[in-house]
Order: C-alpha cells, then sequence, then structure tokens
C-alpha cells in the first residue's frame, strides 16, 4: 500500500514579528489531514485561520515550525518540515505543483514561455510541453495575440489563467492550489474544474482553497475545516 | 558519491580588530545558484574574494571539484593551475565592468583573450566564436571592434558576461552585476543572466544587496551581517518567512514596486 501523497502530521505554525518587540503571531497548531491519490481536498474555514499558510508549508515557502508534512515521491515519503533546499526543490521539480493566488512576472518573458518553462522543469520533452502549454493556453481561452507577450499588462483573470496552466503543464501528483478561480469568469471557472477532474482522474491528488461555493461543490471529495486546527501549541 | 562541485567551509578573514568574514561555509552543486545578500559592509564581497582567492583566508577552505572528478582543496594549487582554473573553468562577474574587462581592447577581443587562454589561435574561429557570443548578450556584430569604452553601463555587463561564459565555465561568481544599472536594463541583464544560467546549467553564486535579484535568480540563498552568516536556505522560504530579526529588517524594508 503506498502511503498519501501528502500528510500533515501536528502541523503548527507561529510567526515571531522581531521588529514588534517579538510578538508571536499563531497561526495554526495540531493540523493533521491527509490527501490520497485521486483525491480532491478542500480547506474551508473563515480567511485568516491558516489555510493559505498550510499550503505554503507544504511548498516550503513558509517553514512549518511543529510537527511533519510528508510529502509521497513515489519512492520514499519526504518530510518537508525537515528537508533540505534541495530535497525541497527536487519535490518541487517532480512531485509538487503549487498554482498560487497571483502570477509573479518575471520581465521580458513571454506568457506561452512562462509555461513551457514549468512544463521543461517539470520533466516534459521540449516538444510535448511547447504543445501542452498551447493547448492550455486555448482551453483557458487566453488570446493567442497574448501568447508571446510578458504577462505584467495582462488582466488579474488572464494572469491567473496563465498560472493556473503553469501548474498543471506537467505530470506532478500533487497539486495545491491557492484561491485559482478567484479573478475568473464562469466559463474560465468551468475550465479550470474540468481540468482539475481531469487531474484527479489521473491519479493526482489535489489540495486547495476555493472560496466560490459552486466550485467547491464541483471539485471537492472532501472539506476539511481549518477552523478546527486552532488549539493552542503547547509552550 | 561524488563531493559537490564547491565546498567552502570556516572561511574567514579578519583586518584588524575587524572580522569581515567569520567562519563562512557552504556547498553548491552543478546547476545551483546560491544568492548571498546583505547590507555594505555585511562581508559578502569579501566572501566572494575568499572564493576566488583573491583575498588570503586567515582560516578555512575551499575545495573544487575538477574536470578530471577529483576534488582539490585550492590552497594546494600551484600559481599555474589556479590561473588555468580560473580563466577556464570559472569566472568572474565584476560590479565594475572595468574591472573585469580590458578596456582598451576591443568587444570582440575581449571575448576572445578568453579563448585564447584555452589554446584557440586560429583567427577565424575565435572571430566567429567572438561575434556568436556577442549575438546571444544582445551586443549588435558591428560593435565587435569597438573597446568597452564606447558602450554603455548595460552593454559593457552584458560583455563581461560574453568574456566569463565562452570558455563554458562551470563554476561563475558575479558581484552586484547590476548595481549602478537602470532598472531597464537590469531586467534585461537579469533575464540575460537567468536564461544562460539555466541554459548551460552553471553553478553561479551571486552576491546583491538587492532581494528581487535574489528571488529572480537564486535557488537558495545566505544571508550575512557583520561578517557572519545569520540565516540560510530555500529563497523564497527565507524572504517569504524570515526567521532572524535582520533578515525580517531586511525584506521588510523593499518597498513593492
Amino acid at each position: 500500500m503506498t502511503p498519501p501523497l501528502i500528510a500533515f502530521e501536528d502541523v503548527g505554525k507561529r510567526f515571531t514579528l522581531h521588529l514588534r518587540g517579538g510578538t508571536m503571531l499563531p497561526v495554526i497548531a495540531g493540523a493533521s489531514l491527509a490527501v490520497a491519490a485521486g483525491e480532491c481536498v478542500v480547506l474551508g474555514g473563515a480567511s485568516g485561520t491558516g489555510k493559505s499558510s498550510l499550503l505554503k508549508m507544504a511548498y516550503g515557502n513558509y517553514r512549518c515550525e511543529h510537527g511533519a508534512i510528508r510529502i509521497w515521491d513515489g519512492a520514499r515519503t519526504v518530510d518537508v518540515a525537515t528537508a533540505e533546499p534541495r530535497a525541497i526543490l527536487a519535490l518541487r521539480r517532480h512531485v509538487v505543483a503549487y498554482v498560487s493566488q497571483f502570477l509573479r512576472v518575471i520581465p521580458r518573458v513571454g506568457a506561452r514561455a512562462i509555461v513551457e518553462a514549468a512544463g521543461i522543469e517539470g520533466g516534459l520533452d521540449a516538444d510535448v510541453a511547447r504543445a501542452r502549454a498551447a493547448a492550455l493556453l486555448a482551453r483557458l481561452d487566453l488570446p493567442e495575440r497574448l501568447w508571446d507577450l510578458p504577462p505584467a499588462t495582462f488582466s488579474g483573470g488572464e494572469q491567473q489563467r496563465v498560472n493556473i496552466a503553469r501548474g498543471l503543464i506537467a505530470d506532478r501528483p500533487l497539486v495545491l492550489m491557492d484561491e485559482p478561480t478567484a479573478s475568473l469568469d464562469a466559463r474560465n471557472r468551468d475550465v479550470v474544474i474540468a481540468l482539475i477532474r481531469e487531474k484527479r482522474a489521473a491519479g493526482a491528488g489535489i489540495l486547495g482553497i476555493f472560496h466560490d461555493a459552486d466550485v467547491r461543490e464541483a471539485v471537492a471529495t472532501r472539506i476539511v475545516d481549518v477552523a478546527d486546527f486552532r488549539a493552542p501549541i503547547a509552550a | 558519491m561524488t563531493a559537490p562541485l564547491l565546498t567552502v567551509s570556516g572561511l574567514t578573514k579578519r583586518y584588524g580588530a575587524r572580522t569581515a568574514c567569520d567562519g563562512v561555509g557552504f556547498t553548491l552543486e552543478a546547476g545551483e545558484v546560491l544568492a548571498v545578500v546583505g547590507e555594505s559592509g555585511s562581508g559578502k564581497s569579501t566572501l566572494l574574494g575568499l572564493v576566488a582567492g583573491e583575498v588570503a583566508a586567515d582560516a578555512g577552505s575551499v575545495a573544487y571539484r575538477m574536470r578530471d572528478g577529483a576534488s582539490r582543496d585550492l590552497a594546494t594549487l600551484s600559481a599555474a593551475e589556479r590561473r588555468a582554473l580560473m580563466r577556464t573553468d570559472w569566472g568572474f562577474v565584476r560590479q565594475d565592468a572595468s574591472q573585469g574587462l580590458r578596456m582598451a581592447v576591443s568587444a570582440g577581443g575581449n571575448v576572445g583573450e578568453r579563448l585564447m587562454g584555452v589554446g584557440e589561435r586560429h583567427y577565424g574561429r575565435i572571430r566567429a566564436t567572438a561575434l556568436d557570443w556577442l549575438g546571444r548578450v544582445e551586443i549588435a556584430a558591428d560593435r565587435i571592434d569597438d573597446p568597452p569604452t564606447r558602450f554603455s553601463g548595460g552593454m559593457r555587463q552584458r560583455l563581461q558576461i560574453a568574456r566569463n561564459l565562452v570558455t563554458s565555465p562551470r563554476l561563475v561568481l558575479m558581484d552586484e552585476p547590476t548595481s549602478g544599472l537602470d532598472v531597464s536594463v537590469q531586467a534585461r541583464l537579469l533575464d540575460m543572466v537567468r536564461g544562460l544560467v539555466a541554459e548551460l546549467g552553471l553553478a553561479v553564486i551571486i552576491v546583491t544587496h538587492d532581494l528581487a535579484v535574489a528571488r529572480l535568480l537564486s535557488h537558495r540563498v545566505l544571508v550575512m551581517r557583520h561578517g557572519r552568516v545569520i540565516e540560510t536556505g530555500l529563497t523564497d522560504q527565507v524572504l517569504d518567512d524570515p526567521q532572524a530579526a535582520y533578515t525580517q529588517l531586511l525584506v521588510s524594508s523593499v518597498l513593492a514596486a
């Protein structure tokens, strides 16, 4: 039996604000949940309850202060909380995709090139990456005249679609999604819903935040309420 | 198991009572980009000088995996071996282009000189390769016979990059390569460096005070202050979730555009 794609075990985090006299800002405590292949687990709960922080800890953007976050890379589990930077970078290349809320744009790099590069980094051959990037951007209804332009001047929704294409192009088995449909119209929301279902059918696991109730209904196989993970951290 | 490409341990340099670099260590593998960030006087440029062997260390060592696979302590190399290493397998892009280029020699000559240093003697091939590299760093072919004194700051930095990369080095040191340039020029240079690093699989140590440069180019970051490494890790983790008080100050002091 293979382990879950990702398992949070008693995860806790506080921010220590040194510039504010060492103020401790508790974010989350006692978070335990797992995502298996084929599941789409949605993190529920009001904003400010630490949902995005959980995703960032899983991707390694935030340090996991307490507990373990075990990710199955196909051969072994890697605990992101204690892994070396190189091990986390290897997970990002081959195992974990992250669709953030906002695209971090790079000057002079066009939309299609951004998506292709993410595919090549994820192990696709250049021609496969090129074909998939075009197919995804077309499916996400990004006008072809924009493909070779840097997304800095795109609308929020257009940038978000580039971001989704970038996150989904390679065959990474675990996809973390932070509000991927926030600035999309109904038609593009439906495309994202379909893409998520296809990823699941292909055996990927998804852990995401979707505030839109319709999208959540459409994609979630299970909802975990993050408000349950607010126990005070024992000293 | 093979040794890392570069193994730096315990590097220390004192200037009188002041310790410019205090027991700094890290490893670097092929294809990895390490950013060294900190304010002026933090010791980051001293660290680069120590790694390159241009500043004599009071303590510590730098070991490099040579092309034959053997890891050598650079202190044990002869002067000739060290020079050969620096002009073939290593590059050093300086903050001040006039220190990294020969200002009285043509652009083509600046690139060609490094090629001649590795034994190339055929004029036609040297010129063709120089032309190819000028194109890759977006310098027009008709500028090949101009000396860098007639180039803008951004062009000089691009020429420095061509000069350093023409011998296919495996490790490139960069000291504030974009400071002093206009932002649009910076963006062009950074994008070029980003592309070349990925394409050539270079290992890079880049010293910068600009956290956006570190985020764009590097996998890992060392934060230095008063000669010491006060925080190190995955670049986006250090920048998004800084742990040390000083790193929090650095990150929170940047104006978001």
